[in-house]
């Protein structure tokens, strides 16, 4: 433990970090450029994330990692005992009692609170990357709120599938402001962010970016009149905790072409497993 | 509406600055008047100078001095945009060459001047079609382009284009040259009807007998040299 | 009536070199002008200053727009400007790819506009997009194909119909007919002639086809070496040509 500055980052760092946090927070969904650093885990695995948890983490903290919903797959293990590790903070699996959660693809089923820090990792922050390759044109276009094209991807979802096929990283309005990649989580999940409690971060390391979302900010899921945004979810429910309203995982179970659903969130899904029993 | 066309003393040089730089004098004080319900024949000699007034008076050719005039309008000194008005309006000609769009309906190009005032589209058709029949076009070759057709068959897409809407100003660059005695006929009748509403028409007629019937005078162009 | 377009010495160099110089003219609704000259006469520097695509060193455009009045292009702050050029002006570029989206569908590509506007009703936004299509003549059932899948004059149509949706009052056209062959060039010729009358469209045509700008343009600048030699009536400049360099490029065309 001594042998790392508390949360591996050096001060220096962290205070640039959090200088583009303070701006993130104050300029709701725009992405504020930062001097991403190495870190000892490879790009694309929450280089973003576990800086700006870095950055934010006090001793006190009480801190959840999660991947995909999970607390127990490789990635969430690893970063939860990178922390252990460098900062040597308390850890849980348990939404109510965690201080600080970083969170990959997912957002716990069980609502935030005031007081909670979620930190999301990013891989592409540019909600208009795929449709407008240059960066110098799309930094204008947020600046400008040239926002059709946006919908131009939409449209093209609906003309190809018959409805958004947009299933997640579903791009949303911050504040009738900027339009943001709420980063890949299903756009089941989109609706919690609007007028959450809880003080939202993103962060990219690859591609060098932070936003923010402080806490009840308006986040609006961008759609149609005629084809309104519906977070939709497999239609079933868990077969570990009976859940009717939960994000679903499908399980392939044996070559046969069983197959069952389960929570994609093994926390409220443990919980409610247990408050069953 | 009626209008005249006038020309005063009007001059007009041609200098060719990739030849030498040689200066051709075609025109050194043309006069003329047409008034409403006149019908001027320009005369002389071939080269003498009469597609030249023809160009002039429509402000294809550029005069060099001089004025003239098509109702209020001093074409040698109107902005192009006043010409077009003008043309749209007033001032029709019938050329003896047909220049429009390949592959545009026969129909489409008589009707355009029409459409070109905003006339409704079916109301400028049906004119259109009526004028193509009465000058014996074939029904079957309406929906063709004309730059297919035969010399005779383009003159007269020419001349239904030029009559089509009831211009105060008409010119006529040899409008009955290659025509049969029947199309000559009707030609020569919308000339006539052209002349009796009012119109003020300058020509270029080779056809004598033409002249004779439709016009009510005669200029000799050689003068204006 | 007012001109659209008010253009007042307007002047580009590239360092020592004169792209175009102290160049002027008045444009009125409905009317279309050409501009010819041969490759570095300074015609596309001219078109690209009027369109905002270039800054030019000296000089003044003033349009006449529908939602502010007359203003000076060059005074508009960018956003002013990017909102005038999605509704009033228009912009055909000669090669299409640099004016369509090659991986979004000809629906896309024509709805994008009103999005671009605010519209956010898929199917009003679809059914104006399959006007348009009708009227450039592509059918219907192409309306999910994306241009790449498209000959060069159905993509210089839709290319047409992408920039007519919002009903510009003023059209950039560069080298509309180009790149296309000969058969297909008197269509689109025939369509843009149409759409100029039914629309009262402006638009300033840049072209070294001299058969293009006698069927499209009312009046003429021809230019050579950054200046304005002539100018005038189509018909007029062209058979009666005054200027050394215009009785050159006259006498240079091939008869068919």
């Amino acid at each position: 433990m001594s042998d790392y500055n508390f949360a591996y980052l050096d001060e220096q760092t962290k205070r640039m970090i959090r200088r583009a946090l303070l701006k993130a927070i104050a300029v709701p969904g725009y992405q504020v450029p930062f001097a991403s650093r190495e870190m000892p885990m490879p790009y694309g695995w929450g280089t973003g994330g576990v800086q700006v948890t870095a950055s934010t983490l006090v001793p006190e903290d009480v801190l959840k990692v999660i991947d995909q919903g999970a607390d127990d797959t490789t990635n969430a293990v690893s970063i939860r005992r990178f922390f252990e590790v460098t900062a040597g903070v308390e850890t849980t699996t348990e939404v109510p009692v965690a201080t600080l959660i970083q969170t990959r693809h997912r957002v716990p089923e069980t609502p935030l609170t005031e007081g909670q820090i979620i930190v999301y990792q990013v891989p592409i922050p540019e909600p208009l990357r795929f449709l407008e390759p240059r960066e110098t044109e799309t930094r204008k276009m947020h600046s400008l709120g040239e926002y059709g094209l946006m919908h131009v991807k939409l449209y093209e979802d609906i003309a190809r599938h018959g409805e958004i096929a947009t299933t997640y990283a579903y791009p949303a309005r911050v504040s009738s402001g900027y339009v943001m990649d709420p980063s890949p989580i299903p756009k089941f999940d989109n609706p919690k962010l609007d007028h959450s409690p809880a003080i939202q971060l993103f962060g990219a390391g690859r591609e060098q970016r932070i936003y923010a979302l402080p806490p009840w900010t308006s986040v609006q899921s961008l759609d149609f009149e005629d084809h309104p945004f519906d977070p939709s979810r497999a239609d079933g429910e868990c077969a570990l905790c009976g859940s009717k309203d939960s994000y679903l995982d499908e399980v392939i179970t044996d070559d046969a072409g069983g197959r069952m659903f389960i929570c994609s969130d093994t926390d409220y899904c443990a919980r409610r497993s247990e408050g069953a029993a | 509406m009626t209008a005249c066309l006038e020309m005063n003393a009007v001059t007009k040089a041609f200098t060719l600055h990739n030849q030498g730089g040689v200066t051709i004098s075609v025109m050194s004080n043309a006069n003329l008047r047409v008034g409403p319900g006149e019908c001027v024949a320009l005369v002389g000699p071939s080269g003498a100078g009469k597609s030249t007034v023809m160009r002039m008076a429509y402000g294809n050719y550029l005069a060099d001095d001089g004025e003239i005039w098509v109702g209020d309008v001093c074409l040698n000194r109107a902005s192009p945009r006043e010409i077009l008005m003008l043309r749209r309006q007033t001032l029709g000609y019938v050329s003896q060459f047909l220049r429009v769009v390949p592959r545009v309906a026969t129909t489409d190009v008589v009707a355009e001047p029409l459409l070109a005032l905003g006339v409704e589209p079916r109301q400028a058709h049906a004119r259109a079609t009526e004028l193509l029949r009465m000058l014996n076009i074939p029904e079957r070759l309406w929906p063709l382009s004309p730059m297919t057709f035969s010399g005779g068959e383009q003159q007269r897409v020419n001349i239904a284009r030029g009559f089509i809407h009831a211009y105060p100003v008409l010119l006529l660059d040899e409008p009955t040259a290659s025509l049969d005695a029947e199309n000559r006929a009707v030609v020569l009748s919308l000339i006539e009807q052209a002349r009796d509403r009012g119109a003020a028409i300058l020509g270029i007629f080779h056809d004598e007998a033409a002249r004779q019937q439709v016009c009510t005078g005669e200029i000799d162009v050689s003068e204006f040299l | 009536m007012n001109p659209i377009l008010e253009v007042s010495g307007i002047t580009r160099r590239y360092g020592d070199r004169i792209g175009c110089a102290d160049i002027s003219f008045d444009l009125y609704p409905g009317e279309v002008m050409g501009i010819v000259g041969e490759s570095g006469s300074g015609k596309s520097t001219l078109l690209n200053c009027l369109a905002g695509e270039l800054i030019p060193d000296a000089g003044r455009i003033l349009f006449d727009s529908r939602a502010e009045g007359v203003c000076d292009l060059l005074d508009l702050s960018e956003m002013q400007r990017r909102v005038l050029s999605r509704i009033e002006l228009a912009f055909v570029h000669q090669n299409p790819r640099d004016g369509l989206r090659m991986g979004v569908s000809a629906g896309g590509n024509v709805g994008e506009r009103l999005m671009g506007v605010g519209q956010r009703h898929y199917g009003n936004i679809r059914e104006q997009a399959l006007s348009w299509l009708e009227r450039v003549e592509i059918p219907a059932d192409r309306i999910d194909d994306r241009p790449s899948q498209f000959s060069g004059g159905m993509q210089q149509r839709l290319q047409i119909a992408r920039n007519l949706v919002t009903s510009p009052r003023l059209v950039f056209m560069d080298e509309p007919t180009g790149g296309l062959d000969v058969s297909v060039q008197a269509r689109l010729l025939d369509l843009l002639r149409g759409l100029v009358r039914e629309m009262g469209l402006s638009a300033i045509v840049v072209t070294h086809d001299l058969a293009v700008v006698r069927l499209l343009a009312d009046r003429i600048l021809v230019m050579k070496s950054g200046q304005v030699v002539e100018s005038g009536l189509t018909d007029q400049v062209l058979d009666d040509p005054h200027h050394p360099y215009t009785q050159l490029l006259v006498a240079s065309v091939l008869q068919a």
